[in-house]
């Protein structure tokens, strides 16, 4: 396989983008990251949405987004995997290089949420129509589920649960993309409306519109090119159980752990490596799941772990600090570029207030429905 | 949105029924082509126990447009006596009365009534014993 590099990414803000349509979105954020990269054309595209069609009316986006970006006729595909649809896109891209077949791919993802749809009735439509959703399950239930059981079994506490989203909206305060760029205390996020006990609406990640892009190039292309280059040093994708009450272990995201291992491998690092990590905390019990599930701390310990300060921006290994889905917000199929943006960012060691110090490997997890999808990469400048 | 008419038909929603692996005797619920313990395609019938204990369990405050009329209602991941879990609402008690581990039976009830037309869905519902 040829090595991959990004070159240039864009997002559009993530919050209520009431006056803008979901071609507009994509097409801001795809020509911010043409133009970061400094690219005069792209040879194919690929374009991560869970479901434009629910929540807009509209498929078949692969072919839209080429003609509104005026990048048509080359080949572009919408790609679906629940809340990793832009993760896997950039899966795709990546081995579409990688393989030698193009040197210029085009990798995005967007959704527009806020205006229209049953947004609870469209997000639940990624986990099991027939077993799961037809006796009322909605996504905040089936991770308060995973919560209580966590809880049970480990001991995790509800102000451990709050940490994550304190520290979340911490980082986002300085994050200019955010949706809900503003600090929380543990007892608001104890205190708010309750959507699926134990979990409140600030341990949920928002609905949001919005958009991310980035450009992959080959590494001889990047070179030529003269533009700071990050590598992708793996990737790694894995399935699970779609109904969360088939797998083995409530508490274990085992696609997660997979998904890791595979991207850890064709790295050839460990998880003590990473400098940082964007993760997928689409609620703040999925954090604590996720730290665990990526060998950062012992599995039972993600509470601990995070309420010590340990995923701070200063602590041991700093996680989303974006300010993760909590407080950047959360567009379902761009989330998995957008947390690319953030690893570029950082290790370029352009995030201002929000750096991390000594930025040289970063990762980004990525995972759909209740974790019966996941995608990681592993970046390095 | 209306539901897939298979989808209400279902006899496993009705009778509780499984497939017993002929191969390894691993229980699926529902029945599937494909073993997921050993990969065989042979299997018998069998039905799933009406008893188990609740796994894991919430309130769902929050619910898509079919279930609103019935916010809080409670649901669970329930273990039933021959190791099947399923996800399924715990009715007739009060959200604070559910703990894990506690003992319930599956039973039949109508679960919501479906768009314009106003189709009644059935299925299982579990009560605490």
């Amino acid at each position: 396989m040829r090595e991959v590099a990004v070159i240039g990414c864009g997002m559009t803000k993530f919050g209520e983008l009431w006056k803008k349509s979901l071609r507009d979105i994509f097409v801001e954020a795809a020509l911010k990251a043409i133009d970061d990269a400094g690219v005069d054309h792209i040879e194919s595209m690929y374009v991560g949405s869970m479901t434009p069609g629910l929540f807009v009316g509209q498929e078949h986006i692969g072919a839209l987004m080429a003609d509104y970006l005026g990048v048509a006729p080359i080949p572009a595909v919408r790609v679906e995997s629940a809340c990793c649809s832009g993760g896997m896109a950039l899966r795709l891209g990546f081995f579409e290089i990688a393989s030698g077949y193009s040197d210029l791919v085009l990798v995005g993802g967007v959704e527009k949420m806020t205006d229209g749809a049953d947004v609870t009735y469209a997000l639940a439509s990624a986990a099991d129509q027939d077993y799961e959703v037809y006796h009322g399950i909605t996504f905040p239930g089936l991770y308060a589920m995973i919560a209580k059981a966590h809880m049970h079994h480990y001991g995790t506490t509800r102000k451990q649960l709050a940490a994550v989203s304190v520290k979340n909206h911490y980082n986002g305060s300085f994050n200019p993309n955010a949706q809900f760029p503003k600090e929380v205390t543990i007892d608001q996020v104890i205190n708010a409306t309750l959507v699926a006990d134990p979990l409140t609406v600030l341990d949920s990640s928002p609905v949001s519109d919005g958009a991310a892009c980035a450009i992959l190039v080959s590494m001889d292309l990047a070179k030529k090119l003269n533009k700071p280059v990050i590598k992708i040093l793996g990737s790694g994708a894995a399935t699970d159980a779609l109904a969360l009450h088939t797998r083995e272990d409530i508490t274990t995201l085992k696609a997660v752990k997979d998904s890791a291992e595979s991207a850890y491998k064709m790295a050839g690092i460990k998880p003590s490596d990473v400098s940082f990590a964007e993760v997928h905390d689409c609620f703040s019990i999925a954090e604590i799941c996720i730290i665990e599930e990526l060998g950062f701390v012992k599995k039972g310990q993600g509470g601990p772990f995070t309420e010590k300060g340990n995923t701070s921006l200063e602590g041991k290994i700093p996680v989303n600090p974006s300010g993760g889905l909590k407080s950047k917000g959360h567009p379902v199929g761009a989330t998995g570029i957008a947390q690319v943006v953030e690893v570029v960012e950082q290790l370029k060691g352009n995030a201002g207030k929000r750096q991390v110090k000594n930025a040289k490997i970063g990762l980004a997890q990525n995972m759909g429905g209740s974790g019966a999808s996941s995608v990681t990469h592993i970046f390095q400048i | 949105m209306p539901s897939p008419g298979y989808r209400r038909e279902m006899p496993q929603r009705y009778r509780l029924e499984a497939a017993k692996c002929k191969k390894c005797g691993k229980v699926s619920f529902p029945p599937r082509l494909v073993c997921s313990g050993c990969g065989s395609r042979e299997f018998d019938k069998t039905k799933l126990s009406d008893n188990g204990k609740i796994v894991t369990y919430t309130t769902i405050r929050v619910a898509p447009a079919q279930f609103t009329t019935q916010v809080p209602y409670s649901i669970a991941i329930v273990e039933v006596d021959n190791g099947v879990r399923i996800t399924t609402q715990v009715v007739d008690c009060k959200p604070e009365d559910l703990e894990i581990g506690k003992k319930v039976k599956l039973v039949f009830r109508k679960l919501y009534s479906e768009g314009h037309t106003g189709i009644i869905c059935y299925g299982y519902k579990a009560i605490l014993i």
